[in-house]
């Protein structure tokens, strides 16, 4: 699995609301000297400049599977250029799509679960954010499609630093945190960051689930996660307490979905349940991701998806002496978290 | 299986290897000489006896080509649209103005071609005349109707008929979904469609009477006529799917023929222009000739190599041209 994928050309997509900085994380990728080329995939061809050999414009065509599902879509047009593009395999090492500042990465990303050919030459390696520290809490409050960009992102470049307080930093961080504890998140300024925070990050790659993010899900626990009951849900559009002085936000539209248990799963219930969770509720979950120990099962089971779209295998033994744990996270909006969380409990082995 | 394939006729010996070089996209026949598309900037023209000279047709990725016997014209991701002919001459017969990858081309037999970037199609008449057509999503394929100047673009949700030298509105066939390659029916009274998704989409042309063709595990990447159109051939699964199509309903409520099956993929298929055989490529490189009657079967290359992406007969039937993604190549004399 691994060496094959390794021979497939590796795509990051790059998000992003308007003005945040898409263009300069883009330009700054292309110029560093890392040997290497890169395909780049951009809407509003010309307008912009980017200097590289290839670059691909795109219409951003977001297209309905015929299956019924509205949230089964994808990039037509990214279908049809990277079926182009490996024409020209040998002439590139890697593959940016750049998104529109309002586009959902959502069809993006399932494009790679969903296309066969796709498939075959090709994997996602990570969806990259980047915000602007000064005006993302806002676009949070308008923007639905910011929220998304937060919610979907593996990693968050944090850009303009530099035009904003400590204090505002912190509120940001929190803001985002309130939406995704998952993701990578570095503070920039122009977007300067090393390349290997944002390439190769293998987000996709079941076989790196949790082993290039040791904290996805600590901080997740610890950090984020807690009993939600004590709240009453009093509509505001967001409140915030403390913990150890660390102000924690809690978006009402987007939150994060810890669930874990030290005893074991049973499989013939677990499966049928996740996979009867994001049939039904796979609207709501941009983004699921979890490591299992199943009963008499000496490997880890690891899984990801995008809304309705799984993917998941058996990844590696567990390790003499590991703790054998299952973690399962979902993000997305309205979760409906008792639901889940009695799902999940109806899984564990008494 | 295997006792089988070790009886089974082979022709394998008498196929003259031709160097091409290079990953191959497509293959035609200008007379007597194949034309090897490349994935990039070449076409390999191979005469019978497999003596091979390149010429050069784009700076980057040959996207598409189609051919009418007289020349092969190709689509680039330089914007450009190249014909070249059977003296190995090209010439550069349309740009696109922002340079734009050319996704799709078609020719018509009386001179006129067609191609499209993005969303839109362009047709230029015999005589120089250009017109274009701005369909609602990008064009996903092309294809002149058998009679008069009509043009199908396919595209997202459905297909346009356009007729370019007419003011009449164009004509929408609509179904649900992403359309890509478009074919007429050689007697003009169907049109099918290959989608995005593992299936074909067809419209009787006389009342728009829907056909759906599913049950593919794949998508279907190449599609043929065989000879008088009373079958329609399709890659896509472990055996070649031949719709029927000689009574007027075509294949409604009807099983398809399925022939030659291997434990691969069909990739390619092209039948005999003007016998009831064909050939068939598949993904672990294997060609075959195959009897549309009783699915006799004759093996033209042994399995082996990257998948067959490139099959064709010249217009006399009596030469068969076959390439692979991996740039192997050769050519077969009856």
């Amino acid at each position: 699995m691994s060496e094959l994928s390794s021979q497939k050309i590796p795509v990051t997509v790059l998000t992003g609301y308007l003005g945040a900085g898409k263009t300069t994380l883009l330009n700054r990728i292309l110029s560093e000297n890392h040997g290497k080329k890169y395909a780049v995939i951009v809407n509003e061809f010309g307008e912009i400049g980017i200097d590289n050999d290839l670059i691909i414009g795109a219409d951003e065509e977001v297209f309905e599977m015929n299956n019924g599902c509205v949230c089964c879509t994808v990039r037509g047009d990214l279908v049809r250029i990277l079926d182009g593009l490996m024409k020209r395999k040998g002439k590139f090492d890697a593959i940016i799509v750049e998104t529109t500042g309002l586009a959902d990465p959502a069809p993006v990303a399932q494009t790679f679960f969903v296309d066969e050919d796709v498939q075959k030459n090709a994997r996602l390696d990570a969806v990259v954010t980047v915000a602007d520290a000064k005006w993302l809490s806002h676009r949070l409050k308008d923007a639905p499609e910011a929220k998304n960009q937060i919610a979907f992102a593996d990693v968050i470049v944090l850009n303009k630093t530099d035009l904003v307080s400590k204090p505002e930093l912190a509120e940001v961080e929190a803001r985002i945190r309130g939406i995704n504890p998952y993701a990578k998140l570095h503070r920039t300024e122009r977007c300067k960051v090393a390349l290997s925070d944002v390439l190769e990050r293998g987000a996709f790659d079941l076989d790196r689930i949790l082993e290039i993010e040791p904290e996805f899900l600590d901080a997740g626990d610890d950090h984020h996660h807690h009993d939600h009951d004590h709240h009453g849900h009093d509509h505001h559009n967001d409140h915030s307490h403390s913990h150890g002085g660390l102000k924690h936000y809690h978006d009402e539209e987007m939150q994060s979905l810890s669930l874990r248990s030290d005893k074991p799963l049973d499989p013939t219930i677990f499966m049928p349940w996740l996979q009867n969770l994001v049939a039904t509720e796979g609207q709501k979950i941009l983004r699921s991701k979890g490591i299992l120990a199943f009963t008499d099962d000496d490997d880890r089971y690891v899984f990801q998806g995008v809304h309705m779209m799984l993917e998941g295998d058996h990844q590696r033994k567990w390790k003499e002496g590991e703790r054998r744990e299952s973690r399962v996270v979902f993000i997305g909006r309205e979760l409906p978290e008792q639901m889940i969380r009695d799902g999940f409990e109806s899984c564990i082995v008494a | 299986m295997s006792s089988e394939q070790l009886t089974i006729a082979s022709l394998t010996d008498r196929v003259k290897s031709v160097a091409v070089g290079a990953p191959i996209a497509d293959v035609h026949f200008l007379g007597d000489r194949a034309a090897f598309v490349c994935a990039e900037e070449k076409v390999a023209l191979a005469d019978a006896n497999g003596e091979v000279s390149h010429v050069d047709v784009h700076s980057g990725a040959n996207l598409c080509t189609a051919s009418d016997g007289q020349r092969v014209v190709t689509g680039g991701d330089d914007g450009k649209v190249v014909a070249l002919n059977a003296k190995g001459e090209t010439s550069v017969i349309a740009t696109d103005a922002k340079r734009r990858w050319i996704d799709n081309v078609a020719l018509h037999p009386d001179g006129a071609f067609a191609w499209s970037a993005g969303k839109t199609a362009y047709v230029r008449s015999g005589k120089g005349e250009e017109k274009s057509f701005d369909a609602p999503s990008t064009v996903g394929g092309l294809a002149f109707a058998p009679k008069g100047l009509r043009v199908a673009v396919a595209h997202y949700n459905g297909v346009t008929l356009w007729f370019p030298n007419m003011a009449a509105k164009p004509e929408f066939l609509e179904w649900a979904g992403s359309h890509l390659a478009v074919t007429f029916s050689p007697d003009n009274k169907f049109l099918v469609t290959a989608m995005h998704e593992p299936a074909l989409h067809g419209w009787r042309l006389a009342d728009n009477r829907h056909m759906r063709m599913s049950g593919y595990p794949g998508r279907v990447r190449s599609m043929s006529w065989s000879a008088g159109g009373k079958g329609l051939a399709t890659s896509g699964a472990d055996t070649v799917i031949i719709w029927p199509f000689a009574s007027k309903d075509g294949p409604m409520g009807k099983e398809p023929a399925m022939l030659a099956p291997l434990q691969a993929r069909v990739s390619m298929v092209a039948c005999h222009p003007k016998q009831d055989i064909m050939a068939a490529g598949y993904s672990d490189g294997t060609v075959l000739i195959v009897r549309l009657e009783d699915g006799a079967e004759i093996l033209v290359r042994r399995n082996g190599g990257e998948p067959v992406s490139a099959l064709a007969w010249n217009a006399k039937g009596t030469l068969l041209a076959f390439g692979s993604e991996d740039g192997d190549a050769g050519l077969l004399e009856f």
